[in-house]
């Protein structure tokens, strides 16, 4: 029995900053890119065109229903089988963002069901073009309605991102294997990234509601989604 | 050179990992479920401090990654001195895992219990443990199923951690053998179909059991396909 001794671990601050650092990125650029396929998937399921709504049916299924880990795999490995020579931090950026883009696809969706078809004819009687009625009485209050889920969807994806540190991407859980391995202190270094994984979720959360502010005033006066 | 090619023996090797990682899901969801049950009691107690100290837990939980925890509990625990195996440490993390979201699902089916059932039973004079068991239960259950089948999805998946700390399941059986032939494109591709094979079922069930219980008026006002639960993790 040894006694805990957080020293040692802290010592190395700054390989954990550069870790939560790469791990910041990782997830911010998985978060837009699954944002925008989930969007995008998410009109084609609903789309008239039966083959679009199937095969974006079929990405959502596949995705939901094997683990991310061999998502990753499958991602790094085809990539170079097909002779893509891609930096790790890209594919995991790729697997990512896939990986999110189902989950997001299915948020959406629903954001887009909520949607009242004589919201849809009153905008049209208004004269507003296509474009417009997508982007302000279709986009816009869905996004609204599931702006929860979607966030918390998304602070789910940064902290799945540990799993990068598998293919060898430097974030914050690979820095802290190294660091395990250094000063034979596991369990204070795991706990030291876990606090820290905690401090980056509450921070995403505290960006994702500025965020939602800034995005839906509407929501911020009345306290509730339309 | 023994082996070059992906063959029967490599898929009857996977399989076996297959087994394994049904049997992890299984410990998880049974030792995961007991602890969410507490979980889900404790956060509807009448006492503030086990409703905050139940809170603090799944907030904690839910704030670290899965795969920290795993490594907390198999590389951490033995220099505490508490030897553990890979089964258990995998065990155990699940458990810990599951006890937070689940708890927090099972939570949220109890609060959905109309307040009148709840006040009719203190009517009726039922002990508290009477109206939680035999009036609250009984319903929660039933809205609680759907959610509950869709998050056993969430577990089968995430066992797929459990190859990191080095217990061999699916996904850890195919590192083995991709080691061995270097094939990781086919290997995985099989992985995944196998995970697919056992995930889809569960997927498509929960979304049944969903649209019966929202029955036909709800399921003819929404488009035909799934209303699984928003939240899920990868």
């Amino acid at each position: 029995m040894t006694e805990l001794d957080f020293a040692t671990v802290l010592e190395r601050w700054p390989l954990f900053v550069d870790g939560a650092w790469v791990t910041i990125r990782l997830a911010l650029v998985a978060t837009l890119c699954g944002f925008v396929i989930g969007t995008l998937c998410a009109a084609g399921r609903r789309s008239r065109h039966a083959v679009l709504s199937r095969v974006c049916g079929g990405y959502v299924e596949l995705i939901r229903n094997t683990p991310l880990l061999v998502q990753i795999f499958l991602v790094y490995f085809g990539l170079s089988s097909l002779g893509l020579k891609l930096p790790a931090f890209t594919v995991a950026v790729i697997a990512l963002a896939v990986n999110a883009g189902a989950y997001a696809t299915e948020i959406m969706r629903a954001g887009f069901d909520s949607v009242n078809r004589s919201q849809l004819e009153a905008a049209e009687c208004l004269g507003l073009s296509r474009l417009q009625v997508y982007w302000h009485v279709v986009l816009f209050p869905a996004m609204e309605r599931v702006y929860p889920a979607l966030t918390s969807q998304f602070v789910l994806l940064m902290l799945a991102s540990s799993i990068c540190s598998q293919i060898s991407v430097e974030e914050l859980t690979a820095v802290a294997n190294h660091v395990q391995s250094d000063t034979y202190r596991p369990f204070e270094t795991f706990l030291v990234i876990g606090a820290g994984y905690i401090v980056l979720s509450l921070l995403m959360r505290l960006g994702f509601w500025g965020l939602g502010a800034l995005l839906f005033p509407r929501r911020r006066r009345l306290g509730t989604a339309l | 050179m023994l082996q070059t090619a992906f063959n029967a023996n490599h898929l009857l090797f996977l399989l076996q990992g297959a087994m394994w990682t049904l049997v992890l899901s299984l410990i998880a969801f049974i030792g995961g479920g007991l602890a969410a049950f507490l979980v889900a009691l404790a956060r509807v107690s009448p006492s503030r401090t086990v409703r905050t100290a139940t809170g603090l837990w799944v907030q904690l939980v839910q704030g670290s990654p899965l795969l920290v925890i795993m490594f907390l509990a198999y590389f951490g625990l033995p220099t505490l001195g508490i030897k553990v195996s890979a089964l258990l440490a995998a065990g155990a993390s699940l458990t810990v895992y599951v006890s937070a979201y689940l708890g927090e699902i099972w939570r949220a089916a109890i609060q959905a219990v109309p307040r009148p059932q709840w006040e009719a039973a203190e009517c009726l004079a039922l002990s508290k443990a009477q109206r939680m068991f035999k009036v609250v239960l009984p319903q929660a259950i039933r809205l609680a199923t759907p959610p509950t089948v869709g998050f056993m999805v969430q577990i089968v998946k995430n066992t797929s951690l459990a190859s990191v700390v080095g217990f061999v399941e699916l996904a850890r059986s195919g590192q083995i053998i991709n080691n061995s032939i270097f094939e990781p494109f086919i290997v995985y591709l099989v992985i995944a179909a196998i995970y697919f094979a056992i995930c889809y079922p569960l997927s498509v069930w929960s979304r049944r059991l969903e649209d019966r219980r929202a029955g036909p008026s709800r399921a003819a006002a929404t488009s035909p396909s799934s209303h699984e639960p928003l939240l899920s993790q990868s």
